[in-house]
């Protein structure tokens, strides 16, 4: 640990993740999907950032790209993107396997698709250590053990010796986590971990993870559809629509005085027993096509607020406080 | 405040229109006893069959113009009891009374009636409609079974397609590959609305649909239910959105009624240590008050093996020596407030001491 510690102290205060001008485009025969159009962002180390978006805003296909796991024959990317100050679009195939894992690992939504349903879990994660850090496969088993003791898995001998379909939900999610932190990564990507989970057990493994990169000083970004999750989990948060990011913060200045029109529509037109008998403030309309993106701003045709400029231009990021900033032309409307 | 007698599509039907008959203290829709067990294993040789206890012995009732929600963990048996009702799976024993005639019984309602006054909505959009049928075919599909003539079935598609917010002349000959995910689920709505039910089983109908989507099709439910003087057994997972829009809420664990009541009594003083779990589980929206402590461990138990006594003492942090012993039944705790457990006074006031601390299941 100390040797490690060594080696990264002079870049210490350098951001783990910056990204810069990021797009992504998925080609096909008959049409192109703009997934991501120009996304910034820069994750500290030691900071948990949640990109809150739904379906189609392109906060997956942002993550996927930190690993560089899109398919590279139909994927175009443009822009910088670079973890723990390597480029990883430029990155061999070599070197992206060593930084698979070692730097940067993922967990994922149904943790029953990231095991191989023939080998025991405890096979599986010896394995992954041993693949990367060249132990012995008894090494690897005892470092699979003390790492199901980390995600904290009861009687975690036995359950070394289960096959996947043997855990229940929640079990194998801490499971993958066990695997995600195998050769101890330095940024843990995580897509959608808790969605398919039960709410009693949903709630179990957020504060897990909250404890794991306090104890381990990871850096965590955080995939969610659920404004909830995001307010547990981080501690800034970066809402994305139509493959931007329109509104970022600490979590306080996101959930409690959001300005972006569709932050504001997001935390309105929750459902919460307060409102009962009233009318629930939807966002009208539906999240745009990302074949077919509106040439100024994505929100522009939902928006309340918005006037001819927001259809014509794309809109720049305005700082509201600190690192609090909204992409709106129209931030002096949402004012509280 | 109940237009139930007048054919609320308001043109000529040959339809039967729905009638109320028994009034409005009649319950519309009465369950009692029902179970369902999936054996998995068949028995031999000194084994006994293993089963999945499914649904275990559920009764409640359905008030007419309410909306009723049903809460619990996957596994519960919630989606497996609204498939009992509308008989997608027929029960191993249990009635149904809907409003006062026994269905499938002699001198009762027959399946084919009862079918007609309660549809259902499903959580996969796509799934639940026919590919290569238009949005307008599959909605004019029931009322011509049930013997609507073809141009009328087809106004009233239009018509309804109205109703739920997309314009008939855009939409009625598209496909649903050509729909949004809430676009389907309005026109799901839309063909369960097109037999004129007095109850809707709304499965997760919202569960899947994106957050600013989800909030329209609570409203157009909400506007529909005024209408139409619908009745709704509403399922979900998600206990705000269950809380916002349902009067009373049903909570089952392991194929049994936990905790019934009217929708801020139980989400105020829940009295069943599960339910009281469920809600301290919701994640927070107060980033200062973010939650510190799971309130339950382990994952809520397969229904193959059932433990001992209540089925929730294996979990329960309250449990004390009786619960292992016998199974409590669901008794009044409150007005028009049941629920089943042991310790309910104590849990509703908050006095019932941590005893066990919580032990994983493995």
């Amino acid at each position: 640990m100390n040797q490690t510690a060594e080696i990264v102290a002079p870049q210490q205060d350098q951001p783990l993740v910056q990204v810069s001008g990021l797009e992504v485009r998925f080609k096909s025969p008959d049409r192109t999907v703009h997934a991501v159009n120009g996304v910034d962002l820069t994750l500290k180390r030691g900071e948990i950032l949640t990109i809150l978006g739904e379906s189609g805003s392109g906060k997956s296909v942002t993550l996927r790209t930190l690993m560089r796991l899109l398919p590279e024959r139909r994927t175009q990317l443009k822009g910088q993107v670079s973890v723990d100050g390597r480029d990883v679009l430029a990155m061999p195939q070599r070197e992206l396997r060593r930084f698979r894992g070692r730097t940067a690992a993922m967990i994922f939504q149904e943790p029953m698709l990231a095991f191989d349903p023939v080998f025991t879990i405890g096979q599986q994660i010896a394995e992954t250590v041993c693949r990367h850090e060249g132990v012995s496969h008894k090494e690897g088993l005892a470092r699979a053990l003390e790492l199901f003791e980390l995600v904290r898995i009861p009687s975690a001998r036995r359950r070394l010796a289960n096959y996947p379909h043997e855990l229940s939900g929640g079990m194998s999610q801490r499971a993958m986590i066990a695997l995600a932190l195998s050769c101890r990564p330095r940024l843990l990507l995580a897509d959608e971990p808790t969605t398919a989970l039960d709410a009693t057990v949903q709630i179990q493994i957020l504060l897990l993870l909250r404890e794991l990169q306090r104890e381990l000083d990871m850096s965590v970004i955080f995939v969610t559809h659920d404004m909830g999750v995001a307010n547990e989990i981080s501690d800034r948060i970066a809402v994305m629509y139509g493959g931007r990011i329109v509104e970022t913060g600490k979590v306080g200045e996101i959930i409690a005085q959001p300005r972006h029109p569709y932050t504001l529509g997001l935390m309105n037109s929750r459902a919460s027993g307060e409102l009962k008998g009233q009318r629930l403030e939807a966002i009208p309309g539906s999240p745009p096509d990302l074949a077919t993106l509106p040439s100024g701003c994505a929100f522009a045709p939902r928006c309340p607020y918005a006037i001819d400029t927001c259809h014509d231009s794309v809109p720049i990021a305005h700082t509201i406080e600190g690192q609090h900033w909204a992409a709106c032309h129209r931030l002096e409307q949402t004012q509280p | 405040m109940m237009k139930l007698e007048q054919n609320s599509l308001g043109m000529a039907s040959t339809v039967l229109p729905s009638r109320d008959r028994g009034g409005l203290a009649q319950p519309l829709l009465s369950v009692r006893g029902l179970h369902k067990h999936f054996i998995i294993q068949k028995s031999g040789f000194g084994q006994q069959a293993k089963r999945v206890h499914a649904v275990d012995g559920v009764d409640f009732d359905v008030m007419k113009g309410e909306t009723l929600g049903i809460v619990g963990e996957s596994g519960c048996g919630k989606s497996t009891t609204a498939r009992l009702l509308m008989r997608l799976l027929t029960p191993d024993s249990g009635e149904l009374v809907f409003d006062g005639d026994t269905v499938g019984a002699r001198g009762g309602i027959s399946l084919r009636e009862m079918r007609r006054q309660v549809q259902m909505v499903f959580q996969n959009s796509y799934a639940s409609l026919n590919p290569r049928m238009s949005i307008e075919d599959s909605i004019a599909f029931g009322p011509e079974v049930h013997g609507l003539k073809r141009t009328e079935a087809r106004k009233r598609a239009r018509k309804l397609l109205d109703q739920v917010g997309l314009a008939p002349n855009l939409y009625a000959n598209r496909y649903p590959h050509e729909l949004s995910g809430g676009q389907r689920q309005r026109v799901n709505i839309a063909r369960a609305l097109a037999l004129e039910p007095r109850l809707m089983i709304l499965d997760e109908a919202v569960s899947a649909l994106d957050k600013s989507v989800e909030a329209q099709v609570l409203n157009l439910l909400v506007d529909l239910k005024q209408e139409y003087g619908l009745t709704y057994l509403f399922i979900s997972h998600d206990l705000n959105v269950v809380r916002y829009i349902s009067d009373r809420v049903m909570v089952m664990y392991l194929g049994k009624v936990a905790e019934m009541g009217d929708t801020e009594a139980l989400y105020e003083a829940p009295a069943h240590p599960y339910t009281k779990a469920l809600i301290s589980a919701m994640p927070s929206m107060d980033p200062n008050q973010r939650t510190s402590k799971a309130p339950l461990a382990g994952d809520p138990p397969n229904p193959i093996d059932l433990p001992q006594g209540c089925r929730f003492s294996p979990r329960c942090p309250v449990a004390i020596d009786a619960c292992h012993i016998e199974e409590p039944p669901l008794a009044p705790c409150g007005e028009k407030h049941s629920t089943a457990c042991l310790r309910a006074e104590a849990v509703m006031h908050d006095r019932a001491q941590v005893i066990a601390t919580n032990q994983e299941l493995s």
